[in-house]
């Protein structure tokens, strides 16, 4: 991203309009030798393309990946490159998410679109001895197609990669967040040079409301008509939020797209700046994303540098600031007006809405905010036109969605698809059906603000309009998955438990509300439950529902309404039968020892607080159910399983 | 006109106005929306939801406080989900609030009771955790059980919004989401100062007033809706009284000036009528000791006496103190008694320590001494100069409307050598050297005159005298008053360039301008500044000389002053003299009489023999206090008609109990010219007497005729001679009260002065001269003491010391750290003041709000009477002596 030669004049103070384009394309105003082997050599190096001999090996610097170890693999990969005198031919670099998180830590090697999983430090040397140095694959680092258990030599041939379609994630997982000059030499920024160069505001604006654009925060309200309420509001000043404060269990979109390509983010950013006339914008990001603020304050640090970011960007005469703001921890900090609270130094309570915020926000302005998900399709949308966009997805729900795939599914990870896929497909096809070959049992989507569904319901289509008939949402679009293993009411109140702490206070329903129904589903799983206490719930969470000031509660009590119409028979033996069918309510679960799987270790034996297992050493030992106090160790300790636990 | 919508409440059609809310729509027509956290004069919160409705069409319910109205729509404010889920809430909020109706103090008037009845919740279904907090009473005024919070937030927004402290917020979240101060200390460790209006707004019996606890039951008590006896804002609130004792007050909604916010000396700073040294019996000095006596004997003796002197001494031997604190009715008789029985035009009152370089400035200026504008319309001005006034402690209330100007987006310009709590609201804090306003407001002028910025048609059409002002303040460019002033030049220009820009300005101010020996010409400069900006006689503009006491604006308006008689008319005007003869049936005495400092120094020279005192403490409240003692014991006689035996009341010969605000009838008349009704809501304690009656009583025995059956006909008499009055009547003061001018019977009153024309004809310039203060500080005296009052207590206290008040604030002298820390003195060391009169010991504390050099203390406490301190010059118009501005030295006491 420097200067390719003394004759270019690009700098913040002097910007120059063709600067990105020359990036990629050329000099516009002069084209000579040295510039041109410059410029190709760093595209080379950056895109590693096929036939230049250059070789490019990406870890994946993703926080599962990271978690598991990556961030190691890549200085091991950079002493070993160096060692082996590489470092001419083999560029090591960093990635974001590729989003198949269940088989990190990840490598992959370009241009050969190999796919390594699993990698750890000590398979680096054989990884450049066998294929960077002689091209040969290392095969046991290779993923195996579940089925016909070949091995997929490129990702290209993995099914969770194959049937996905990738728009938002595109370079997520092959450029280095770290590095602004990658982000253009994969076409970044180009987007706002059209804008700037060849479109006004409204036909930006036109631009994204033709591409029928939602929010992807979960409301999907159309970011077009939002910007336009901003922009059509008088008044000098106007502010662009970006929403990062991603805060649900189970949801990791935006934080991936923030850690794997902040610059699209950026880039959506100043887009939307451009269209509705702003001149200074908010990232509110969870400071619980440390990577992710780490790699934000990078890219606008590069982005001012090179003057994509400040005054007079691109001799355009715009003007756009951005800071980034470090959440202040807790759930209700994404909705909206509570957002602009604590931006403005308030506690973060959900504030009225009328006027709306786009027509007065932040500091009384006009502002607009939009989550990191949302922003990040609009380069996109501007750089390929609305129609190609809207070609995408359904007839309400255009483009793709990112989903969280977690719990007890086969391919854990971040999948993007168009909107409109159904649960079957995006569970079953690309997440690989459930773990272990167990048995499939609900589905939570949209996290403790949505809704759990049964096996029958999957067949229905994932986007805005289509779940609301089951009291369900998409919601951010965090999938967990849930096998014959997990309790039905536990859930419930694993997710109340979460709504409940997050509760802000203000209104009566949730604050009192969640506090009530939680307690109810405590009492339930710890066998204190009576009858009238479904009923209860159901009217409770009725009110609750219909009566809340924000959508934190008028979502909370999804989880419990939804699995008490799908799974009220669960409910019903917890109540009635004083049991938990899935064992997961240890208070209801009988603990015994099978017989014929008992070795006899004693470890049962020597771990129980209650001494309430008795036996002799390699013979079958036997739990005394009025002793013991259902605290689960035996059940956890035993090597042979021979601990049930129903 | 907004555009008008048309939508279905209940079956009900109705139109009302765009953007308004279905609440509002509901209200007006009539339909009863139940709400626990919604206040029409607070920001909308939305939080108890108990406002839900059904809207057809619509999946959720709908709180009706936040959601406007649409064409079309069809609501339904009881329907059975409504129902349903109000009963809910209202189960979950019960769930979660200790059961103790029973004992609890707001039974009878607790909204979540009241909807519990009205939706028949008869217990909660739920059950579970509670809150379980202690309840926090460790102060005298406010008991605060955060277990009964609803959590609807309406004090949060009254601390934030109308006061404009926010010393409450709330604190933790979800199900533990508590209203603390901040850190949770108690409140009286936090910046609170109160005022009790969370009180006001609580809607359940979280915040209560501790005094009133255990005192009655709502339904026992019964209401009186009377004016508060303190300072001039002439705010009004309900007395609570159960069998002939005042339980307390509380803030009545229908109160025309303060609506419901009240201060802490309103809300809290009634003990005294009760208090145990209340006087229930005259006394009559014995050589050294008071001993009761019976009414008949008293006055007897006091006629006796007074008629005595007025024989061998002449009339003039006799001064008068009426006061401020008494009705207008017992004003007007005591100057009758002065001038009628006595024959002497010997009679002043404390106004002239406070706002006599107003009356005379102002009435140079303008041809009236009164505020040109009422309190309401400072929430409406955009731009606000406030002079020497410490807004928030001595007007609360008024300082309320300030606040909420402010809210509007407002500037505020804040003038006074101290950075106080309303200074530290300003945009600019002009930190002045004290006594140096004349430079100030004449550089003002001359930026306006010479930027061209003054409002020239104004000028020439309504003034006179332009010239010469002119002229004179062409001398003061901003340059050469920055070094006069302390201000610099800049800041000054932008100020002038802010007031003349402002559409709606308004000028208050008080003590900081008048309590000097230039007082008079301070008055006239401002007034000066507000013409040449053309800022008097229209809405939300003009000036407001913030009167001290309940009355003192009453007292003046009756004539309780050396040369004018009732409603300002001219002593030396034979036709008001005839009038007042006539009507009187007596001769008038033609020469003007003394003004209170005077007559304490003919007192002291043996000029006047005998003083009738009421209600007035000169002892602590005059200047160089050591001359009035000396006064007081030189008379022949001393008369005193007072609540309590005050240090006054030490050297009277005889004194005579007088019932209290709580105990009499009258009209009080504040700040804005508003003439108020005060009702009678107990029997006065002992055998007190009001102090009109008192004044009959007198008279009588010395020979005069004066009888009335009740105030009204003092009233009626008062309308009937003082064109000012002439219209008021107790019958048309019945609601809201009266702006004076009220001149005939059914006349509206006045709200704006100087409309159309000033009410001397056109508005006259005074050229003033800046003169610098003749007492400044020296070798030997370093330090410039200012006196000042404090927020919770009430001038020498004699009310407010026998109230819990005292617990909040006491008198100290405050200095700036670096002078402590110069002179060794640490917070609580006791400290020996001296001036050039005298010397007293007093605490000291520090506060970093004054600058260096400048100390500050209260004239509070009899234990350190500042006014000892102050020196006798006086303003050669007005007679106030300079209390603001006394050379002093400050030594650690021995």
């Amino acid at each position: 991203m420097d200067k390719c030669c003394t004759r270019c004049q690009h700098t913040p103070a002097t910007p120059c309009r063709d600067y990105v384009i020359c990036r990629r394309e050329g000099p516009l105003c002069h084209d000579d030798e040295i510039c041109r082997q410059k410029r190709q050599g760093v595209l080379t190096r950056i895109t590693a393309r096929p036939g230049s001999g250059q070789q490019k090996v990406v870890v994946c610097g993703g926080l599962n990946c990271g978690a598991a170890g990556a961030f190691n693999l890549i200085n091991a990969f950079r002493t070993g490159v160096v060692n082996q005198k590489l470092d001419e031919k083999v560029q090591v670099t960093l990635s974001g998410c590729m989003g198949f998180c269940e088989q990190g830590p990840i490598v992959t090697i370009e241009p050969d679109r190999t796919f390594y999983r699993g990698v750890s430090e000590e398979d680096v040397p054989e990884i450049i001895n066998l294929h960077l140095k002689n091209n040969q694959v290392v095969e046991r680092l290779l993923y195996r197609h579940p089925e016909t258990g070949a091995f997929c030599q490129t990702y290209d041939e993995i099914p969770f990669y194959r049937q996905q379609t990738k728009v938002v994630l595109e370079h997520c997982g092959f450029i280095n967040p770290e590095d602004i000059a990658e982000y253009v030499a994969v076409g970044g920024y180009r987007a706002l040079t059209k804008a700037l160069t060849e479109m006004s505001p409204e036909e930006v604006l036109a631009e994204v409301k033709k591409s029928g654009l939602r929010g992807r925060g979960g409301a999907g309200f159309p970011t077009g008509r939002k910007w336009e309420v901003a922009r059509r509001v008088p008044g000098k000043k106007r502010y662009v939020i970006c929403n990062a404060n991603e805060s649900a269990p189970g949801s990791f979109m935006d934080q991936t797209v923030l850690e794997g390509n902040p610059h699209l983010v950026l880039e959506g950013m100043l887009l939307c700046a451009y269209a509705v006339g702003s001149d200074e914008g908010y990232i509110y990001v969870r400071a619980e994303f440390p990577l992710a603020v780490r790699r934000l304050h990078l890219a606008i640090a590069q982005a001012q540098r090179f003057g994509l970011l400040g005054e007079n960007i691109l001799n355009s005469g715009m003007n756009f600031r951005i800071h980034i703001h470090e959440g202040v921890g807790g759930f209700v900090c994404g909705e909206s007006t509570a957002l602009v609270a604590t931006l403005e130094g308030n506690r973060s309570i959900p504030r009225v809405k009328v006027p709306h915020l786009a027509e007065k926000g932040l500091f009384g302005c006009p502002t607009v905010i939009n989550n990191v998900e949302t922003l990040a399709n609009v380069p996109k949308i501007v750089l390929n036109g609305s129609a190609w966009f809207a070609a995408i997805g359904t007839e309400k729900s255009k483009g793709t969605k990112i989903f969280a795939l977690s719990g007890k599914v086969q391919n854990r990870g971040l999948v993007e698809v168009p909107m409109g896929i159904t649960l079957r497909d995006l569970i079953f096809t690309i997440g690989g059906g459930v773990k272990e070959g167990k048995r499939f049992k609900a589905v939570q989507v949209g996290g403790p603000c949505g809704g759990c569904l049964p096996e029958d319901m999957l067949d229905f289509p994932v986007d805005y309009d289509s779940l609301a008939g089951t009291g369900v949402t998409m919601g951010s679009g965090s999938i967990v998955v849930m096998d014959e293993d997990d309790c039905m009411v536990n859930l419930a109140r694993f997710f109340l438990n979460f709504m409940e702490r997050e509760s802000c206070g203000k209104c009566t329903p949730c604050r009192e509300g969640t506090t009530r129904v939680l307690e109810i589903l405590d009492r339930i799983t710890n066998g204190e439950g009576n009858l009238s206490d479904i009923p209860l719930l159901e009217y409770l969470g009725g009110v609750i529902k219909t009566t809340s000031f924000c959508n934190l509660g008028t979502l909370a009590p999804n989880p419990v309404l939804t699995t008490l119409s799908f799974f009220r028979s669960e409910y019903l033996k917890h109540i009635q039968d004083k049991r938990c069918p899935a064992g997961e309510c240890l208070a209801l679960c009988q603990f015994t020892i099978i017989t014929e799987k008992c070795a006899g270790c004693g470890a049962c034996r020597y771990l129980c607080p209650a001494q309430a297992i008795s036996g002799e050493k390699k013979k079958p030992h036997r739990i005394d159910p009025d002793v013991c106090i259902r605290c689960g160790r035996c059940f956890e300790i035993c090597k042979y399983q021979a601990v049930k636990r129903r | 006109m907004a555009k008008q919508v048309t939508l279905i409440i209940n079956g009900q059609e109705l139109t009302v106005p765009e953007g308004i809310t279905i609440l509002e729509a509901a209200r007006r027509a009539g339909v009863y929306i139940p709400t626990l956290c919604y206040d029409p004069e607070l920001t909308l919160w939305g939080g108890c939801r108990l406002c839900i409705v059904e809207v057809r069409g619509w999946k959720k319910l709908p709180s009706s406080c936040i959601t406007p109205v649409r064409q079309g729509m069809v609501v339904e404010t009881e329907s059975p989900a409504v129902r349903h889920a109000r009963r809910t809430l209202i189960e979950l909020l019960l769930a979660n609030h200790p059961e103790d109706c029973l004992a609890c103090e707001r039974t009878g008037a607790c909204t979540l009771q009241d909807l519990a009845y009205r939706y028949g919740v008869r217990q909660s279904s739920f059950t579970g955790k509670r809150r379980n907090y202690t309840i926090e009473n460790g102060n005298p005024f406010i008991v605060r059980d955060m277990n009964k919070c609803i959590l609807c937030g309406l004090c949060v927004r009254v601390c934030s919004e109308i006061v404009g402290r926010s010393v409450i917020d709330f604190t933790n979240k979800g199900f533990f989401s508590k209203v603390t101060p901040p850190m949770d200390l108690p409140l009286e460790k936090s910046d609170c100062v109160f005022c009790g209006n969370c009180i006001s707004v609580c809607p359940v019996g979280a915040i209560t007033g501790k005094p009133m606890w255990g005192q009655g039951r709502r339904w026992e008590i019964r209401k009186v809706h009377t004016v508060c006896p303190y300072c001039g804002t002439g705010c009004s609130f309900d007395l609570n009284v159960k069998e002939n004792r005042v339980i307390g007050v509380t803030s009545n909604p229908e109160a025309p000036v303060n609506g419901r916010w009240l201060c802490i000396k309103g809300r809290f700073g009634f003990g005294f009528i009760h208090h145990r040294e209340r006087l229930q019996m005259p006394l009559v000095r014995d050589p050294f000791l008071f001993s009761k006596v019976t009414w008949d004997r008293a006055i007897s003796l006091a006629a006796a006496k007074l008629k005595e002197i007025k024989a061998a001494y002449g009339p003039d031997a006799i001064g008068v103190l009426a006061s401020a604190r008494c009705t207008n009715e017992e004003n007007y008789l005591l100057n009758k008694f002065a001038r009628a029985v006595l024959g002497t035009n010997n009679i002043d009152h404390c106004a002239r320590l406070c706002h006599s370089p107003t009356v005379a400035g102002l009435a140079a200026a303008f041809g009236s001494g009164a505020a040109t504008n009422t309190l309401a319309e400072i929430s409406g001005a955009d731009f606000l100069l406030v002079i020497g006034s410490n807004t928030t402690e001595t007007h609360p209330v008024v300082a309320i409307q300030i606040q909420k100007a402010l809210r509007r987006g407002a500037m505020l310009v804040v003038v006074d050598p101290r950075k106080t709590e309303i200074a530290s609201r300003a945009n600019y804090h002009l930190q002045i050297k004290a006594g140096t306003d004349v430079a100030l407001l004449n550089a003002l002028s001359s930026v306006i005159l010479s930027e061209n910025w003054w409002d020239q048609e104004f000028v020439k059409t309504r003034t006179e005298g332009f010239e010469a002002f002119k002229k004179v303040v062409e001398q003061y460019p901003p340059e050469a008053a920055a070094i006069t002033t302390g201000i610099p030049a800049e800041t000054i220009r932008e100020v002038a360039r802010c007031y003349a820009h402002a559409k709606r300005a308004i000028i208050l101010y008080t003590m900081g301008v008048t309590q000097h020996t230039c007082g008079t010409n301070n008055v006239l400069a401002i007034a000066n500044l507000a013409m040449l900006c053309g800022h008097v006689g229209k809405e939300s503009c003009g000036i407001y000389p913030l009167r001290g006491q309940n009355n003192v604006q009453g007292a003046c308006d009756m004539g309780a002053l050396p040369d004018q008689l009732p409603g300002y008319q001219r002593l030396d005007d034979p036709k008001v003299r005839a009038k007042f003869e006539t009507a009187w049936n007596t001769l008038l005495p033609e020469k003007p009489g003394l003004t209170a400092p005077e007559m304490f120094e003919a007192a002291a020279e043996g000029r006047i023999k005998a003083m009738y005192i009421v209600g007035e403490n000169p002892i602590l409240t005059e200047a160089d206090s050591s001359l009035v003692k000396k006064a007081l014991e030189k008379l022949e006689f001393l008369l005193v008609q007072d609540l309590f035996i005050t240090e006054t009341a030490n050297y009277a010969h005889v004194v005579l109990p007088a019932a209290s605000f709580a105990e009499k009838e009258g009209t009080f008349t504040n700040t804005e010219r508003r003439i108020q009704r005060v009702r009678q809501a107990i029997p006065p304690v002992g055998s007190a007497k009001p102090d009109g009656e008192i004044v009959c009583l007198l008279a009588q025995a010395m020979g005069y005729p004066m009888r009335y059956s009740s105030p009204a006909e003092v009233m009626a008499e008062i309308a009937n001679l003082t064109p000012i009055y002439g219209g008021v009547s107790y019958a048309h003061l019945e609601k809201e009260g009266l702006f004076w001018p009220c001149p005939t019977p059914g006349h509206p009153g006045t709200k704006i002065l100087h409309q159309k024309q000033f009410l001397r004809g056109k508005g006259r310039f005074h050229p003033v001269d800046f003169v610098p203060p003749d007492e400044q500080p020296d070798k030997k005296y370093p330090f410039l003491l200012l006196t000042g009052r404090y927020l919770a207590h009430y001038h020498t206290g004699s009310m407010t010391r026998r109230t819990p008040l005292g617990f909040y604030q006491e008198t100290s002298l405050e200095m700036n750290p670096r002078d402590a820390a110069r002179l060794g003195i640490g917070c609580g060391d006791r400290v020996q003041v001296t001036s050039r009169r005298g010397t007293i010991k007093i605490t000291a504390t520090t506060n970093e709000n004054l600058p260096v050099g400048v100390v500050f203390a209260t004239f509070h406490s009899a234990k350190s009477p500042v006014n000892l301190l102050v020196g006798s010059v006086r303003d050669p118009v007005a007679k106030i002596p300079g209390l603001k501005g006394v050379a002093v030295r400050i030594e650690k006491a021995r």
